[in-house]
């Protein structure tokens, strides 16, 4: 489904040359649930967002589902990310000034659905993760267990093949990080959702498929 | 989809109120001189009372007589002479409307004195212009003929000089020391319309001066009124034609200039231009350059604004990006946005244009210059708006669509 030739990512400032990802080659299969570990500076968000096409590898190439996506024009990546890539962030990145259900609607906005489409979708996104009561709240009336939840459904609404997760439960205690992680197995295991996150808990990883650890860039494990 | 972003732009506007505030201000406050401007462009250009078949109409206003060799010249209007010996045998004129520029003159009502502006006209005038009556009638071309001294008044002129009389016709009003019977009274007409205006209309033949002494150059001016408005090209080129075959006045001058101008043309010429030419680039282009850089200014404020804003969002629009927006969807969005600030700047403006023109009209710092907001204001009003808020989002929008979304999500 996803594989990663030959990725590098250099840093250029004027006068300093960063390595962040140094020749990973990675494949994914559909379905599965891979978790990627290392130190903090590692490279590991780099390689997701390397995998989610938000940013661009400065060597190698991405393909998923066959297709290179390397050479894809900014209209292209747009489309592609919005119908097969779902993004769970850290720090959940919702829209404070809009209401839970518009921000689960957010990826429906660039696809041609009507507006009763959306809101069907996202309210039965809502219900998957439990939300259902909270369709009306702002996210800053949400405790951070449930704005992660939000941003759960607003990932799984458009029904993508992949789920790119970084450090989903980094800012829970571990009681919602549970619940959480709860969320994603089901998805992968009931929707057969294909899931790459990023974690620091070894606990998190244990209970995914496949463990990838990075250490200064490159794959040791 | 435009819901989301008229959500989401509400939203902005309630988050920072102080540039919420600065921002509307800067729009509303620019508009609102805008609306006002034009209103004050459309009460001088549009036609006005009584001046109404200007779509059938052109206007001789000035004689140019000019020494090519020593590039020196004499502008004036033209004389009574020109427009009886010249014009008025031009085949496609059906009728000639001939008038003075205003003269002064001091009246003293109960010890109080009153200037009276007066201009002389012929008896077509008051056929081609369309002045409304409140009493009496205008002066036939027998009473012309006749020279008898009567006169037509305005309604300023009645109130100023015969108080809250019901009716002054019959009544001799005093000018320059001569009695003139009133025989009828006329709307007031607003100072801008220089030709037209006046407190006192007089037959020309009692002008003190010899009103046709030959001569090209004089104190007179002239509004052709064509046969139909398919006409008025025609007219124009006889116009032109009959110039070549007028003779110099003398052998001062090597060439001589008079045009049968439409309205608009005919006020650039006297603004800025000359005999050769009708100064309407001139006068257009100081315009739009002056629109230009007034709205110049609260624009680069407005942009700062606009760039300091989206950038506070820049984590809303990695997410954006991230769940598949382009680089032009948000561009689209932005400048939506913009628009909806800009409207409702607008709606702030126009809300204050009503105001100052209401404000306006009550105090009439210029004599029977009422203005109103119309629409053809309200048009101009509409495309200042779509300019102004194109113009303060597109650079913006743009910027901030560039944006590279990790910066964009790390940035929050």
């Amino acid at each position: 489904m996803i594989r990663l030739q030959n990725i590098e990512k250099v840093y250029r400032t004027d006068t300093v040359e960063t390595l962040a990802i140094n020749g990973i080659n990675l494949q994914i299969a559909k379905g599965e649930f891979l978790s990627i570990m290392g130190p903090s500076g590692c490279g590991k968000s780099t390689l997701l967002n390397i995998m989610g096409l938000l940013d661009e590898p400065s060597k190698g190439s991405i393909n998923i589902n066959d297709q290179d996506v390397s050479k894809f024009s900014d209209q292209r990546l747009a489309k592609f990310r919005n119908e097969k890539l779902g993004f769970i962030f850290q720090s959940y990145h919702l829209i404070n000034d809009l209401h839970v259900l518009d921000n689960v609607e957010l990826p429906l906005l660039y696809r041609s659905s009507s507006a009763k489409e959306r809101r069907q979708l996202a309210t039965a996104a809502l219900e998957k993760v439990g939300l259902s009561n909270r369709l009306k709240h702002f996210p800053t009336q949400l405790s951070g267990g449930q704005r992660q939840r939000v941003a759960i459904a607003r990932a799984i609404v458009g029904n993508p093949q992949i789920i790119l997760a970084d450090e989903p439960t980094g800012n829970l205690d571990s009681g919602m990080g549970n619940e959480i992680m709860e969320i994603l197995i089901n998805l992968n295991r009931n929707e057969g959702t294909t899931i790459v996150m990023v974690t620091h808990d070894e606990n998190m990883a244990n209970k995914t498929h496949r463990l990838v650890r990075l250490f200064d860039g490159s794959q040791v494990q | 989809m435009l819901k989301n972003y008229f959500k989401i732009a509400i939203a902005v506007l309630k988050r920072r109120r102080f540039f919420t505030f600065i921002s509307l201000f800067g729009i509303s406050f620019t508009l609102t001189i805008l609306m006002v401007g034009t209103a004050f462009l459309d009460k001088v250009i549009s036609p006005d009372y009584p001046d109404y078949k200007r779509a059938r109409s052109l206007y001789v206003t000035t004689m140019e007589l000019k020494n090519s060799k020593e590039g020196w010249l004499n502008r004036s209007d033209v004389s009574f002479y020109f427009l009886d010996h010249y014009v008025s045998t031009l085949k496609n004129v059906e009728m000639m409307a001939i008038s003075s520029n205003a003269r002064t003159s001091n009246a003293y009502v109960n010890n109080q004195k009153i200037v009276i502006e007066y201009k002389y006209t012929n008896a077509d005038y008051w056929k081609v212009l369309e002045y409304a009556f409140s009493e009496g009638k205008p002066y036939t071309q027998q009473q012309i003929d006749n020279a008898e001294q009567v006169a037509v008044i305005s309604e300023q002129t009645k109130k100023e000089y015969f108080g809250d009389a019901p009716t002054v016709v019959g009544k001799y009003i005093s000018a320059d020391n001569i009695n003139y019977r009133v025989i009828g009274v006329v709307g007031n007409v607003a100072k801008t319309l220089l030709s037209f205006a006046g407190d006192l209309y007089l037959p020309y033949t009692i002008a003190k001066d010899d009103y046709n002494k030959p001569g090209l150059m004089g104190g007179f001016n002239a509004v052709l009124l064509a046969k139909s408005k398919a006409d008025v090209p025609k007219l124009k080129k006889e116009f032109d034609q009959m110039m070549k075959k007028v003779p110099l006045p003398d052998k001062e001058f090597d060439e001589v200039y008079c045009h049968a101008d439409y309205f608009f043309t005919s006020m650039t010429r006297r603004i800025a231009g000359d005999g050769k030419n009708t100064g309407m680039s001139v006068v257009v282009g100081l315009l739009s350059i002056f629109v230009f850089l007034f709205l110049l200014l609260p624009t680069i404020n407005l942009v700062n604004i606009n760039i300091t804003r989206i950038l506070e969002r820049s984590s809303e629009i990695g997410v954006r990006k991230a769940f598949g927006a382009s680089s032009k969807t948000l561009v689209y969005q932005f400048i939506v946005e913009n628009l909806i600030l800009t409207f409702l700047g607008g709606v702030i403006g126009l809300c204050l244009s009503v105001l100052v023109i209401y404000w306006y009209n009550d105090i009439e710092p210029i004599e029977n210059v009422y203005l109103k907001l119309n629409f053809t204001v309200l048009f101009y009003s509409f495309i200042a708006c779509l300019f102004f808020g194109l113009l303060s989002g597109v650079y913006p929008a743009w910027r901030m669509s560039k944006l590279n979304v990790v910066k964009a999500l790390k940035a929050q």
